[in-house]
């Protein structure tokens, strides 16, 4: 699997994402800066998380209209498999390849902490190492999380299998007390129609390790090297 | 001699009159100095750039005269106090670069962006020098809960750093947060940073190279933050709130941007010097630069970048504009540079060069608005010797004289839902404390660990001091404040390297303040020789008062250890039930001036006693011991016992490993004094109950008491049938109290 993950001015967990693919793939992948126009071949498309141009506007506005993104757009429309985790997933949603809006956590409050998810549908590209229904717990740090998007478009990703990960507690159940942030439906991550796109709030590079506490997030990335190499 | 124009703008000229100097915060007796140096009359920028060189912020005048006294030098010390941040040795070619600073007015004036800038202020400290930050803490302390600005200023100053710290990317991994009346109207915000350098490409701040460029990097230059530096010199009055315009505001996405351009060019050879501009902004970085290279400067300030039009060079040189640095270059190194801060799409001007002349020359357009002498100006820097007295050890508190009628199960679930010892989760959880993926101990333990990137090894790091011991004795104080990081990054099984400290205290001018200061020097002296720790860096917060009382004298201290081998650490968390708990160290019941003192028996201040003595020799052999005990990997949790004393350290370890404790405590002193008392250098441990009698031999083999206290079992802390607690009402007190505090309205 050839990956790259792109950086914009304010990434912060470019390394960490470096870090984690490098553990699944045996070798690390490209970083590109966000001034390009072109994109080597890839198979993999990484927008990594952080606070692009300081979130001064909406988080990920303006990385959204970076000179990279019309080429990353291109290639997911060409069906390159492409992940954005926290940030990246705020580009993905203002790029318009994610439906739906993330917006300030319910509390209004920066939330750092590890949470349960459930693993909710199966992609062929993202969640091979995943049963459906399985339950994995994994950090979130953002302030912009809280997932929004009309009822309609709620009702189409969840009857086409479109939701990839929602807030639960240890036994998979979800409720308002455990969300969060406030998403809606409990959502932490969504696939596009196409499925080869996935956002998600919650950071999967930094539960990959047993030093880390929990190797739950390592699933996403082997899964990503089995089915793209 | 010529006689320059008083600059104040660009048409008026303002005299210098006496109420002109005094309004610049200078002593009759200093002026004189200044026109000796100067010749004649100073213009108005010349007056200003006096004023904040010979602040107390910048100049240490109160101060130096004992900071001297620290101990600075080990083995393992690359660069002591003096530079940006200090740096110590840490194998393979790596250093720890840290320091620790205060942001106390300002956060009181402005709570997000005062504690904002301060977390930038350090981080810039740190990466001035060629180190990538990896670890943030803070030391905050807060008026009483009751005081009705409190809950205003911690969701401030928690959101600013939070703010800040979270979008820089470096975890925020520990600190500390307590509160107390004597806060009320003047809080304390000192934060800390740790970053990782190649000792083999540190940078540092002395200027060299006649005709070298010196270039500014980063933000534009505005009128925000002026006088900041004399601001923090004084104490607060009515007045106050005026002076929030002296507050900068922070941009932390610009302090990213200029890291990183600042390490890609650190990875050329462009640069011969580097300096933030922090307290006192271009002034002081531009002097600092210049007098360690005992050469000249000439700055055109028309070419400063800035941000407003019309500004004066009185402006310009005083602004604190954050996210700034200076740098002095090669000579044809200027291209090179600019292209990676064009890339990084931050401002970079070529403003002055080196000269021979030993003088600071300011130019606008071509005409000079300020000539002054740069040796002359820091060497003559006032030092003073001010008057002090000592604080007399109080006596100590008999035991039977603090024995309220409570169930010990009872007093434990008060004192760990009081604001000093409950759960500071509400807090830590708004800081990224997780990013970079290193963080291997998080918020919540002894001390945070955080892994070096690529090696089997990490950073412990923490940050203490106990105020209450240090008002009641500020020289036991100082001690154990130094002792007890030494004691958390050995409960992780770090070895312990160096501090930096934070002296936050009142109006050095009244001589019990000053004794204060002196005594906590003495002791904290006194434990740096005796536990091999010197201080590698350091900050000096004076004039913490308002209306005329003093906070409690805070000196903070931030401890950084090194865990050889990451495989051998451990943490508070009970794992196994069945384990034995023992205490290693000597439990004598010392209730003087303790939590269980304040909180539950409602005793403090001068009817609290002393604090517990600290006898450094003891401190040391226990904490070997018990390092060498997690070396070997012979015990499976340690914690360190201190504030609130055995049960509530029995307390920490259950809850972190939602473990039950059946408890067996000694009985040879009054059940309150053995389980509230707050002796020093002691230590619970838990092993398999195999090795547990080899262990308290091997203890008494050198010497150490070690005694025998529980075993893990069940899901309550069990004195006896009667006299136990379960761990989720336990869990309650500790968790609930300050989220409660901060949504009375939930």
């Amino acid at each position: 699997m050839k990956a790259g993950v792109i950086v914009f001015p304010g990434s912060n967990r470019e390394m960490d994402m470096v870090d984690a693919l490098t553990q699944s793939m045996g070798t690390a992948p490209e970083l590109i800066w966000h001034r390009e126009t072109e994109l080597p071949d890839l198979d993999l498309i990484v927008l990594p998380g952080g606070f692009s141009y300081g979130d001064y506007l909406r988080s990920g506005a303006m990385a959204a209209r970076s000179p990279v993104m019309k080429e990353v757009i291109h290639k997911a429309n060409d069906g390159v498999a492409v992940l954005g985790v926290c940030n990246g997933f705020q580009m993905l949603t203002e790029a318009g390849l994610l439906p739906g809006a993330l917006m300030r956590n319910r509390s209004l409050k920066f939330i750092c902490r590890d949470v349960y998810l459930k693993v909710d549908g199966e992609n062929r590209t993202f969640s091979g190492k995943y049963n459906n229904g399985q339950v994995i717990r994994i950090p979130v740090a953002h302030h912009d999380g809280n997932y929004f998007a009309d009822d309609e478009t709620l009702d189409r990703l969840e009857g086409e299998g479109h939701v990839a990960y929602r807030y639960c507690d240890a036994d998979g159940e979800t409720s308002d007390r455990i969300n969060p942030n406030g998403s809606a439906r409990h959502i932490a991550g969504v696939y596009n129609q196409r499925g080869n796109v996935l956002g998600m709030m919650p950071h999967p590079e930094d539960h990959v390790e047993a030093l880390q506490g929990c190797t739950d997030g390592r699933g996403l990335f082997d899964g990503l090297v089995e089915a793209l190499s | 001699m010529t006689t320059l124009k008083h600059t104040m703008t660009p048409t008026a000229v303002i005299e210098i009159t006496a109420d002109v100097v005094a309004e610049h915060g200078l002593s009759a007796d200093e002026y004189k100095m200044v026109l000796e140096i100067m010749g004649r009359v100073p213009n108005l920028t010349e007056l200003g750039i006096f004023s904040v060189m010979w602040s107390e912020h910048c100049s240490y005048k109160s101060s130096k005269k004992w900071l001297k006294t620290l101990p600075t030098e080990a083995p393992w010390v690359i660069c002591g106090p003096g530079e940006n941040a200090g740096i110590v040795d840490i194998g393979d070619g790596q250093a720890a670069v840290f320091k620790m600073e205060s942001h106390n007015h300002p956060s009181y004036i402005e709570p997000y962006q005062g504690a904002a800038t301060g977390v930038g202020g350090i981080m810039r400290d740190v990466f001035t020098m060629g180190a990538r930050p990896i670890a943030n803490l803070n030391a905050l302390r807060f008026g009483q809960p009751g005081f009705e600005k409190t809950r205003h200023l911690v969701d401030g100053v928690v959101a600013g750093i939070g703010g800040y710290g979270n979008c820089m990317g470096v975890p925020t991994v520990g600190g500390e947060t307590t509160f107390h009346s004597s806060y009320d109207g003047n809080i304390l915000v000192n934060a800390m940073t740790v970053g990782l350098a190649n000792t083999d490409s540190i940078f540092y701040s002395t200027a060299a190279g006649i005709g070298n460029p010196v270039i500014y990097v980063g933000s534009k230059t505005g009128r925000d933050g002026i006088h900041g530096a004399t601001m923090a010199s004084t104490e607060f009055d009515e007045g106050t709130e005026a002076k929030r315009p002296t507050v900068q505001v922070g941009d932390p996405f610009t302090e990213k941007l200029l890291l990183e351009a600042c390490l890609e060019l650190m990875g050329t050879d462009a640069i011969v010097a580097i300096q933030d501009m922090g307290a006192a902004g271009l002034t002081s970085s531009s002097f600092e630069m210049a007098g360690k290279g005992g050469v000249g400067i000439e700055i055109k300030l028309d070419q400063v970048p800035q941000r407003e039009t019309g500004m004066t060079p009185y402006e310009i040189m005083l602004s604190e504009s954050q996210e700034r640095m200076l740098m002095v270059l090669h000579k044809g190194a200027e291209d090179e540079a600019r292209k990676i801060f064009e890339k990084w799409e931050l401002d970079f001007a070529v403003i002055g060069h080196l000269t021979e002349t030993g003088r600071m020359v300011l130019t606008v357009d071509g005409e000079t608005v300020a000539d002054l002498p740069i040796d002359p100006l820091s060497e003559a820097s006032p030092e003073y010797d001010r008057p002090w007295v000592e604080t007399p050890l109080p006596a100590t508190l008999d035991a039977a004289n603090v024995a309220p009628d409570i169930d010990p199960m009872q007093a434990l679930a008060k004192l760990m839902a009081s604001p000093d010892l409950c759960s500071k989760r509400w807090i830590w959880e708004q800081y990224d404390h997780l990013v970079m993926g290193h963080t291997l101990e998080r918020p919540g333990g002894d001390a945070a660990v955080v892994r070096i990137p690529g090696h089997n090894k990490a950073l412990a790091v923490t940050s203490d001091c106990t105020p209450r011991y240090c008002q009641a004795h500020p020289k036991t104080g100082g001690a154990q404040a130094v002792a007890e990081t030494w004691r958390n990054l050995t409960a992780v099984g770090a070895k312990p390297l160096a501090i930096t400290d934070c002296m936050n205290f009142g109006n050095p001018e009244r001589p019990e303040i000053m004794g204060q200061f002196v005594g906590a020097i003495e002791g904290m002296r006194e434990a740096c020789l005796a536990l091999d720790y010197p201080v590698v860096s350091g900050n000096v917060s004076l004039y913490n008062e308002t209306k005329g009382t003093g906070v409690q004298p805070t000196p903070t201290i931030g401890g950084v250890g090194i865990i050889s081998d990451i495989a051998h650490t451990t943490n508070l968390a009970l794992k196994t039930d069945g384990d034995c708990l023992i205490v290693i160290g000597d439990t004598k019941g010392h209730l003087g001036a303790s939590l269980y003192a304040r909180e539950i028996a409602g005793i403090e201040d001068a009817d609290a006693g002393a604090p517990p003595p600290v006898d450094l020799a003891i401190e040391r052999q226990n904490g070997d011991f018990v390092r060498g005990l997690i070396e070997n990997g012979e015990i499976s949790a340690c914690h360190d016992i201190s504030d609130g004393g055995l049960l509530v350290a029995m307390a920490d370890m259950a809850l972190a490993g939602n473990r039950g404790i059946e408890i067996e405590a000694p009985d040879n002193l009054p059940q309150h004094a053995t389980l509230f008392g707050e002796d020093q250098g002691r230590y619970i441990v838990t092993c398999s109950p195999h090795f547990a009698a080899q262990l308290i031999s091997k203890a008494g083999n050198a010497n150490i008491p070690a005694k025998h206290v529980g075993i893990v079992a069940g899901k309550a802390l069990k004195l006896s049938e009667d006299c136990a607690i379960s761990l989720a009402t336990l869990r309650d007190a500790f968790e609930n109290w300050l989220p409660d505090f901060m949504s009375p309205d939930d």
